[in-house]
């Protein structure tokens, strides 16, 4: 100590005073690193009149009370359930266009599921999952989806849309790349969006192009190894793609997936409870089994009926979801009714696959039936329950074939079927798709009915494009 | 992260800006992202509500100490288990990721650690199954985990607990009822789901009564409803701004919020929780510089608040707020996923609370989720705004509609608060729901507990610090039968892990007591009672008072400062 003190003593004087400077540093740095506040040039005065200058844009743009999407949504109000008939503005219309495939919707032992439940839990849960929002509903609903896949493990949603946008980025951050088709639907595109990660797009169902992005991404991985050692890759595509109607070529992406070591993501609101000879979606549609996929995620809004989602796959990628999905850990937890009314769903898909058939020989019917309408395409596979009719000849100007197809959806709810436009954000999407009448098939359509929808089809497109 | 959790702030509502408010100390430093700051007092002239009072007391120093103490001897342990199991010593019971060659691991093992090491060990706390309705009781299904926390198995068994963790404010999460009967008819009617969006033939005609109904009950021109909460905030803020608009946002935001402002493309700037000073520093800023290098003028400045913020029990100051937004012309979002039906004489959220104008507000967004007993969520403002929403929102379009029977649940409930169901039973609630409330957070402050929040928040969390408490309280709880709900980080910061109650209009005072009870006698065993003010039972006392304990501790924060300080030296060593 006392050596310290005498070095201190002897040290020259510019050191001691170096010495100083550097403490008389560290102190400032430590004590006043806030006092940067952004400093301004500008005088108070100065900076009271921009205040008083500036104007914001406002809020929202201008709607009209007559927008055409208002009035398209005001001229459709149904009432009542929404089955193989609906009930329009008091009208009742042979429905093409809910995604109830199954007839699930408007189903009474599913009714009745529902009402069991609401008497034992009430409707909503209070809660999130985390905060006894957990009921033992939930857990069987997992449960019987995880049996129904063959997977290890399912997790469960309380929406549709928030599921797969919030499992992308429960994995994907900042820094890794996910190839994903230019075709999926825009709930995946928010998912990849909120994932800050690196998306690559290839050509809608071009393997050739994927290809060719994955050696791209291989190359580069050889030039920096390092990077490469912690860059996740992942490839995300929907089974069956709502904006198409087509099917993604999976065994193809399970090959490209194990040759270039990327997770595979599949989205199945459309096929789940639909493909495959039990419902089980594209994998068994394929014959692939569910472990080649990373994770499988669909929507129980569509042939299931209900509200919500799940997520399914190994245990250890689906449980990483309980912490870091976000759209599950801060949401309050599916209505038990809803939940029941799902369990309820799958049960009768389980036992009576036969309308999954009677569902695939109407779709194959209504898919041949609509080919002969005149100046119209029919996009889609002939087994998807999803079909877009498109115009053959569009013309230049989209809002004006918008305008043209709304004019054949209303002419042809008028008389007694109803179908919708497939609606789209047009300055959101990523790809948009062509303007289209997007038409589902139920499978309990008997054949006079499939008859019916497709003149009332055909003379409202003969009549609105011949105008 | 910077948040007031050091002060003991007693704030009446100002509306003198340029009053100086009273640090004590001039050193300010960041410590773990704790602003660490004097005490202040801003004991002002008091406007609308004169009993606006919100505590938040400094965090003891030796608890503070021994918390950070807690979680040190956490991570070496864990770090020694990790080495164990890396060796092979310990057997790893956890489902780990299978090593695929040639693929890159999906997870990183330090990114688990916490849950790993930490979480695990309290993991019972949290995802207790239930099996009723989550109503002022409820049965929690009894789980036993024989690897320590690993995994859970039922036992069948279920015990009857007192609820103080569910959202039921209004107590409207019943299973019988006018609201459960209404439910019943509509699903004979209208079936279960929609299968279908808005725009995409999902529109019901009870959609469109839903939302005349909705905006009724807030006073506003218009109302759209969306079937999740979160995604009313995720998938709608992005139709209000985008690039080159400016959102300034509570830094204590829900994650529905922060993920709506990422999404929406705009710049994101946060301000200190609940602190107006902060807000106009950096409105003016904005306003006066424009975007940063190119200096032009934002396209619009929306400011993003929530009505009562869910872990502090605080609530906005909207008064202040309305008259920032009126003077710097910027927008309002009010996230009254927590007020709404919880706070104001008529239950309508933190407008009616303060006696404020609804159209102040630019958007009107909440939930059903928590005093409704439904789900979903509600944007209301003005006709042109909701038009807009109506055309373009994402969840119009992409996403399927309110099923019926969740419909059928707000409309019962809403008619009620709304008294259109002939009796007063709505009025009765908000009543029972604001005494309880009050006489809550008033016997827990008198027990010593450090109460959070303001004190007509039916958001009550009291703190508990120490990470070895988090899962002790709510296991003794349990015990004694009381369900609560207990956080720690990352939800709150590291040092302040804390209890949270719900209170509900379904609790009876008997039901209170009891849970006070278990409360006291817990509180007693974990020496959970560390709150200095215990001999000034605060609610009761007087502005001048109040003042003097704001100066009292600010001369212990002094020293804490310094200590906080030093330790945040250690540890950058």
């Amino acid at each position: 100590m006392y050596d310290m003190f005498q070095a201190l003593l002897q040290a020259p004087s510019y050191h001691l005073f170096f010495e100083a400077l550097l403490i008389i540093w560290i102190f400032k740095l430590l004590f006043f690193s806030k006092a940067y506040a952004p400093e301004s040039v500008l005088t108070e005065k100065e900076k009271e009149e921009l205040i008083a200058e500036w104007q914001p844009e406002p809020l929202a743009p201008e709607i009209p009370d007559d927008h055409p999407v208002l009035m398209a949504m005001e001229n459709n109000i149904i009432t009542g359930k929404p089955g193989k008939y609906v009930t329009i503005n008091g009208k009742s219309c042979v429905n093409m266009a809910t995604l109830n495939f199954l007839g699930m919707a408007g189903n009474p032992s599913v009714e009745a599921e529902a009402i069991k439940t609401l008497k034992k839990y009430g409707v909503g849960s209070c809660g999130p999952r985390g905060f006894y929002g957990t009921m033992d509903v939930h857990l069987e609903l997992e449960d019987k989806i995880a049996k129904f896949m063959n997977c290890e493990e399912a997790i469960l949603y309380a929406f549709g849309f928030a599921t797969i946008a919030s499992a992308i980025p429960a994995y994907s951050k900042r820094g890794d790349v996910i190839f994903a088709d230019e075709g999926v639907c825009f709930a995946i595109q928010k998912g990849l969006v909120a994932s800050r990660s690196k998306i690559k797009w290839f050509k809608h169902n071009d393997m050739e192009d994927l290809e060719r992005l994955l050696i791209e991404q291989a190359k580069e991985d050889k030039k920096n190894p390092k990077k490469a050692k912690v860059t996740r890759r992942f490839l995300v595509v929907e089974g069956l793609y709502i904006n198409y109607g087509d099917l993604c070529p999976l065994p193809k992406l399970v090959e490209l997936k194990w040759k270039y070591k990327v997770r595979l993501f599949l989205e199945e609101s459309l096929s789940f409870g639909i493909l495959g000879s039990n419902g089980k979606g594209v994998t068994e549609h394929y014959n692939i089994s569910p472990d080649d996929i990373d994770l499988i995620a669909a929507s129980l809004e569509n042939a299931i009926g209900s509200t919500g989602g799940f997520c399914c796959g190994k245990k250890y990628i689906v449980d990483h979801q309980r912490l870091s999905g976000l759209g599950y850990c801060f949401s309050a937890s599916l209505p038990p009714m809803l939940a029941t009314a799902a369990i309820e769903s799958l049960r009768l898909i389980d036992e009576k696959p036969g309308m999954l058939v009677e569902l695939r020989e109407n779709c194959e019917k209504i898919h041949s039936k609509l080919s002969d309408i005149n100046g119209t395409v029919i996009v889609g596979e002939p087994i998807s329950p999803v079909k877009h009719i498109r115009l053959a000849e569009p013309s230049t100007d989209r809002d004006f074939d918008v305008q043209t197809l709304q004019k054949i959806a209303d002419l042809s709810r008028d008389n007694k079927v109803a179908v919708t436009l497939a609606r789209y954000l047009e300055e959101e999407e990523h790809k948009l798709p062509l303007p289209s009448i997007r038409i589902s098939v139920n499978n309990q359509l008997s054949d006079e009915e499939i008859d019916t929808v497709f003149t009332t089809l055909s003379e409202a497109f003969q009549k609105i494009i011949t105008h | 992260m910077a948040r007031d959790g050091f002060e003991v702030a007693v704030n009446g509502i100002n509306n003198n800006y340029k009053h100086s408010n009273g640090k004590s100390n001039g050193i300010s430093a960041y410590s773990n992202g704790h602003k660490v700051n004097g005490a202040q007092s801003k004991v002002q002239s008091t406007k609308s509500t004169p009993t606006f009072k919100e505590h938040f007391e400094q965090t003891p120093l030796g608890v503070a100490i021994w918390t950070y103490l807690g979680y040190a001897i956490l991570v070496v342990i864990g770090q020694i288990r990790d080495f164990l199991r890396s060796i092979g010593i310990e057997k790893i019971k956890s489902c780990t990721e299978p090593k695929l060659p040639g693929f890159v691991p999906l997870f990183q093992s330090w990114e688990s650690f916490y849950t790993r090491n930490l979480y695990r060990r309290v993991r019972d706390c949290w995802n207790r199954p239930i099996g009723s309705v989550a109503w002022a009781e409820m049965d929690i299904l009894e789980r036993v985990s024989y690897d320590h926390g690993w995994n859970f198995e039922l036992t069948g068994k279920k015990q009857r607990v007192l609820n103080l963790g569910s959202y039921n404010y209004l107590g409207f999460s019943q299973n019988e009822g006018p609201c459960a009967d209404a439910v019943e008819d509509i699903v004979n009617k209208y079936g279960v789901g929609t299968c279908a969006s808005r725009q995409e033939m999902g529109y019901l005609d009870l959609h469109r009564n839903l939302d005349i109904l909705v905006a009724e009950y807030l006073g506003v021109e218009d109302a759209i409803t969306v079937p999740m909460g979160f995604a009313t905030n995720s998938m709608n803020m992005p139709l209000l701004v985008g690039k080159g608009c400016l959102i300034l946002s509570d830094e204590l935001n829900h994650a529905s919020l922060i993920l709506g402002s990422r999404l929406s493309g705009a710049s994101i700037r946060t301000f200190k929780h609940n602190d107006m000073e902060d807000l106009e520093e950096k409105l003016r800023f904005a306003v006066a510089e424009g975007m940063p290098r190119t200096h032009r003028p934002w396209k619009k400045i929306l400011i993003v608040v929530e009505g009562i913020y869910s872990m502090e029990g605080s609530i906005v100051r909207l008064p202040d707020i309305i008259q920032l937004k009126k003077k710097y012309k910027a927008y309002i979002y009010l996230d009254e996923a927590h007020s709404i039906g919880a706070l104001g004489p008529h239950g309508k959220g933190v407008v009616d609370y303060f006696g404020l104008n609804p159209k102040d507000i630019d958007v009107m967004m909440g939930t059903f989720t928590k005093s409704f007993g439904a789900v979903g969520g509600y944007l209301g403002g003005s006709k042109n705004l909701v038009n807009h929403l109506r055309v373009s929102s994402h969840s119009a379009i992409y996403s399927g509609s309110m099923p019926p029977c969740v419909i059928q649940q707000v409309i019962s409930s809403m008619k009620i608060m709304l008294g259109k169901d002939g009796t007063n039973e709505g009025k009765q609630r908000i009543d029972t729901l604001a005494w309880n409330t009050t006489y809550f957070r008033q016997r827990l402050v008198e027990m010593g507990f450090i109460v959070y929040g303001n004190e007509h928040s039916p958001v009550v969390p009291i703190l508990l610090f120490m990470p070895g408490k988090i899962s002790c309280l709510s296991r003794e709880c349990l015990k004694r039968g009381l369900g609560i709900v207990v956080v720690g980080f990352p939800a709150t910061p590291i040092i302040e892990s804390r209890a949270r109650f719900c209170l509900s209009a379904a609790h009876t005072k008997e039901m209170l007591d009891k849970a006070l009870d278990i409360l006291d006698e817990v509180g007693d065993l974990l020496k959970l009672k560390y709150s200095r003010l215990k001999r000034q039972p605060a609610l009761a006392e007087s502005d001048n008072k109040e003042l003097k304990n704001g100066t009292r501790n600010s001369s212990v924060s002094t020293f804490a400062d310094l200590c906080t300080l030093s330790m945040k030296i250690i540890k950058t060593l």
